[in-house]
């Protein structure tokens, strides 16, 4: 069986169900943001695969540049609130940073 | 066909690190196994033509994202043993979930008739993408640079020094840099 658009889904949807099992069950922050990121990556392969096996044309690559434009912003503010909560709590685990200030 | 076995091997490298990412204990290795995703997600993007998307992951995701991911892992390291609860929650009712949706995804991926055109040759798409953005997509392309900006200052302003007594030490000795580096990973 030649390889298809189905088999593209397939695997963004593998890995969008790895992001949120990830998001939902992780303890520690970064590993979260990690998942965020997966789910981003799936997000990015279904826009580029229809762009390439429905709507031929470029419209899905424009839309995913933005999608990674907007992950790196996400990403930067995401670490940064990371860090001032280790710094204010010492630790970044979700379930001890439970209060919004000291 | 070898181009089905380039995406088999792009594929499989992909789920592999996702679920090594997911299920790691130690944070370090769950980073590095998410370069490998990024790496077999950017394989995926060049075998579908997607040549100027590729190299833009390699470049923002592994050079810039996953860069500062690592930083921060080993800028908020805790001693060892310090962490009794690390780990996972709620794995089953998640799992569930997790299973569930990928389940429905996949009976719709596969059971729906899509309108699948004829793919043809891939060609360069630098050119096109660039014209595109400078044309009808200029408004989304400023405002994506202003995104940008906006997340750079408030990045800076999160972490930069504050007054208080219980800081942790390492955290404060590496404030400054996180600062620089974040400034940098927004611009590129």
């Amino acid at each position: 069986m030649t390889v298809g658009l189905e088999h593209y889904l397939t695997v963004a949807a593998i890995l969008f169900a790895l992001g949120l099992f990830a998001v939902m069950t992780r303890r520690n922050t970064v590993a979260l943001l990690m998942g965020v990121e997966l789910i981003l990556n799936s997000a990015n392969i279904n826009f580029v695969a229809f762009s390439r096996y429905v709507e031929t044309g470029i419209e899905g690559h424009i839309m995913a540049a933005f999608v990674i434009v907007l992950a790196a912003a996400e990403a930067a503010v995401g670490l940064a609130i990371v860090l001032a909560m280790f710094r204010n709590f010492g630790t970044v685990h979700v379930e001890t940073v439970n209060r919004l200030k000291r | 066909m070898s181009g089905d076995l380039v995406f088999y091997g792009f594929a499989l490298l992909t789920v592999l690190a996702g679920f090594f990412v997911v299920f790691s204990r130690n944070i370090v290795h769950a980073g590095f196994a998410l370069m490998f995703t990024l790496l077999g997600v950017a394989g995926l993007f060049a075998q579908l033509g997607a040549d100027f998307l590729a190299v833009t992951q390699i470049i923002v995701y592994i050079g810039g994202v996953l860069i500062l991911i690592l930083f921060v892992v080993m800028m908020t390291r805790m001693p060892r043993g310090d962490s009794p609860r690390r780990g996972f929650d709620h794995m089953v009712p998640a799992g569930v979930l997790a299973v569930a949706l990928f389940a429905l995804l996949y009976k719709v991926a596969t059971g729906t008739d899509w309108p699948v055109g004829t793919p043809g040759e891939a060609v360069p798409t630098i050119s096109e993408i660039g014209t595109r953005l400078m044309t009808t997509h200029i408004f989304p392309f400023e405002f994506a640079s202003l995104v940008l900006l906006v997340a750079m200052i408030g990045a800076a302003i999160l972490i930069r020094e504050r007054k208080i007594e219980q800081m942790a030490e390492a955290a404060d000795e590496a404030a400054p840099e996180v600062a620089e580096s974040a400034a940098e990973e927004v611009q590129s």
